[in-house]
């Protein structure tokens, strides 16, 4: 079974999920803070793959790309550094990044190589659910990786649906129309609009992230969720300490209130 | 209707809308009421007489007969420069505008290199009265400081860039990112046939205006229905779908686009997209852009700032990659050579971008009877500090 799909089987709640970006802020340490986490206690990680144009993405994460592209991070490379992570750690991989290097990879190519590796999803941000579902699902269901897919405040009931029927692994909930980075606190239209998704009771266990950075705003999502994602608090804290097993370790526990 | 978009986006195998989910809505929205808004009566009416009484059309399209001669052809120039702030670029803010109110936004947002874009965008919303809000890379904000003080007196706030590489590029992701956190109330005014789809065909649709004159302008000029051939410089292609709009489909219409080639299309510092790019996305479309191998973005280089873009429309990467457009380019000494030519020849002094599409006049063997149509697309003004620096050399 795919990793994503036995987690959320057997975890129902407080599921936490770590977005850090490859190459940053050393170029080889993909591998050392994926243990680390994994020994931290997150249940599920994304590792970006750097863009030089990342649109969706507010300024921690802009900086901490532009660092890793600096530093020599390619696709190759992070490939190279994946290539033996399954002899390692269990716990479930995801990459993410935009969809012009991975369609230089060779969409197909790219995919296999994740099998061969032993990563279990993929969220490309940019890749439209219609171009996914025309193309690549196809690919991906071959290889059995799971791509995942976002929604944001605006997305209507109806996509909603669509997105919850075209996915088989978790749902993404953006948690404001926002781009992302640090915020504090949720507003009670926030509030409302995770009740409204959580109301739909999809098939997909749901994620909230964007703007989660603390254990309030983490306790607070899976309050309506089956967990949360954190990114650029998680880049900020490993760049601000040099040492990844502190930064990592304070990181979580404050994260998770111990 | 060969070269027009098709119903999912895409010109060919160029376009779409490969967008972050947060501008889902928003697109969608756009997408299905552009038409309807854009071919609406009070649309047209309006659009019509700003496009008079405001921007100052139609605009000439000038036999420039010591230009002819010296080519030994007929070379008509389609003179965008002498629109209201001096470049095509206010068609489209116009038009888009218009399509902002329609659909209730109160907001604007625009991306802006030169700042040709950044002006007309702040102009017609201090026309209109909405907030404006125009990004531009920190280093453009500095070499186009004119423009920068310009749209500061027409109210809008300058943003300057400092992620990536400070330009074009990255103006237009730091809108983008402006757009997805204000999606509700924001309207984005793009300043190209480029970004996600409906843009492309919506502001060729907006541009098309100088084709249409074209027509009717030649007609009366020389008793001939189309021109042999249309020149037009792309950065990312706006004058050059407007020019070709109405001819596109009529392949006796030669159609020559010039690209920026910088210093030279091998010298590493160049903007010559169809000859140095692949296929990928950018700003949400896919076309040819200038990449790395691995897919990151390259920062191209031109002396000409509206053409110092990595990637070309999906419009004109469709025109190349079915041949029906010729794309040729020019070097930045050629363009100041074809600056100065037209300066000295027809007392006309045309923007640095315009100068690409002269400099093609070198390049292609005319017969004596061939109809010539060039679009100047902008008035040398703001360019006046690099015509200034090269004074001694070109004259
Ligand atoms: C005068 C002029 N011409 C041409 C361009 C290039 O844009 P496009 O290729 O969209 O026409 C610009 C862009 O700033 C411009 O200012």
């Amino acid at each position: 079974m795919n990793r994503i799909n036995a987690l959320f089987q057997k975890k129902k709640k407080d599921i936490l999920s770590i977005y850090f970006t490859a190459g940053h802020p050393k170029l080889n340490q993909t591998a050392v803070i994926i243990k680390e986490l994994e020994a931290s206690g997150v249940d599920l990680i994304e590792v970006g793959m750097p863009f030089s144009d990342p649109v969706a993405d507010g300024l921690v994460i802009q900086q901490s790309s532009a660092k890793a592209l600096e530093n020599g991070m390619t696709v190759n490379l992070l490939f190279e550094q994946l290539e033996s992570i399954r002899k390692e750690v269990s716990i479930p991989l995801i990459l993410m990044g935009y969809y012009n290097p991975i369609m230089q990879y060779g969409v197909e190519r790219f995919i296999e190589k994740c099998s061969n590796i032993g990563i279990d999803g993929v969220i490309i941000p940019d890749l439209p659910l219609f171009e996914y579902k025309l193309h690549y699902k196809e690919i991906f269901d071959k290889h059995n990786i799971k791509c995942i897919f976002l929604v944001g405040p605006d997305t209507t009931d109806e996509r909603v649906r669509e997105i919850d029927n075209s996915s088989d692994s978790f749902i993404y909930v953006v948690s404001s129309s926002a781009t992302t980075g640090i915020k504090t606190g949720f507003s009670d239209s926030q509030i409302s609009y995770f009740a409204r998704i959580a109301a739909f009771k999809l098939k997909n266990p749901i994620l909230i992230g964007f703007g989660i950075s603390d254990n309030s705003t983490y306790s607070k999502a899976c309050e309506y969720a089956n967990g949360a994602i954190i990114g650029s608090a998680f880049v900020k804290a490993v760049s601000a300490d040099p040492n990844v097993h502190t930064s990592v370790t304070k990181f979580i526990s404050a994260i998770k209130g111990k | 209707m060969k070269y027009q978009v098709d119903e999912r986006g895409y010109y060919g195998n160029f376009g779409g809308a490969y967008i972050p989910e947060l501008l889902f809505k928003n697109i969608e929205t756009l997408k299905d009421n552009y038409l309807k808004i854009i071919e609406s009566d009070s649309f047209q009416k309006e659009y019509k007489r700003l496009l008079q009484q405001y921007v100052g059309r139609p605009t000439p399209l000038y036999p420039a007969k010591r230009l002819s001669e010296k080519y030994n052809t007929n070379i008509f120039l389609k003179r965008e420069d002498l629109t209201h702030t001096g470049a095509h670029k206010i068609n489209n803010t116009i038009g888009q505008i218009l399509i902002a109110k329609a659909l209730g936004k109160t907001r604007i947002i625009a991306e802006t290199g030169a700042g040709q874009h950044g002006v007309a965008t702040a102009t017609v919303c201090a026309l209109m009265g909405m907030e404006c809000v125009v990004y531009m890379g920190k280093i453009d904000v500095e070499r186009q400081m004119p423009n920068v003080r310009k749209m500061q007196m027409l109210g809008a706030k300058v943003e300057p860039v400092i992620s990536g590489s400070m330009t074009l590029k990255d103006a237009t992701n730091e809108a983008i990112r402006d757009w997805i956190n204000n999606a509700e109330n924001t309207f984005y005014i793009i300043g190209s046939v480029v970004g996600p789809h409906p843009y492309p065909d919506m502001v060729a649709r907006l541009q098309s205006v100088i084709s249409e004159e074209i027509k009717v302008q030649l007609k009366e000029l020389t008793g001939k229905d189309k021109p042999d051939y249309i020149i037009a410089c792309v950065g990312g292609g706006s004058n050059a779908a407007g020019a070709y709009y109405h001819f596109v489909e009529d392949e006796s219409v030669k159609l020559i686009s010039v690209e920026a080639a910088g210093h030279g299309v091998d010298s590493g510092e160049s903007a010559a997209t169809t000859v140095l790019g692949k296929v990928g996305v950018i700003h949400s479309s896919k076309t040819l852009l200038m990449q790395t191998d691995d897919g990151q973005i390259i920062e191209p280089y031109s002396i000409s700032a509206g053409l110092d873009y990595p990637g070309i429309g999906p419009f004109h990467a469709h025109l190349f990659e079915t041949k029906r457009a010729t794309v040729l380019n020019a070097t930045d000494k050629e363009a100041l050579t074809a600056a100065f030519m037209l300066t000295k020849l027809e007392g006309i002094i045309p923007a640095l971008e315009s100068s690409h599409a002269l400099a093609a006049l070198e390049k292609i063997k005319f017969q004596k009877d061939d109809v010539v149509v060039v679009s100047l697309s902008g008035r040398g003004d703001k360019d006046m500090e690099t015509y200034l620096k090269y004074i001694d050399t070109y004259k």
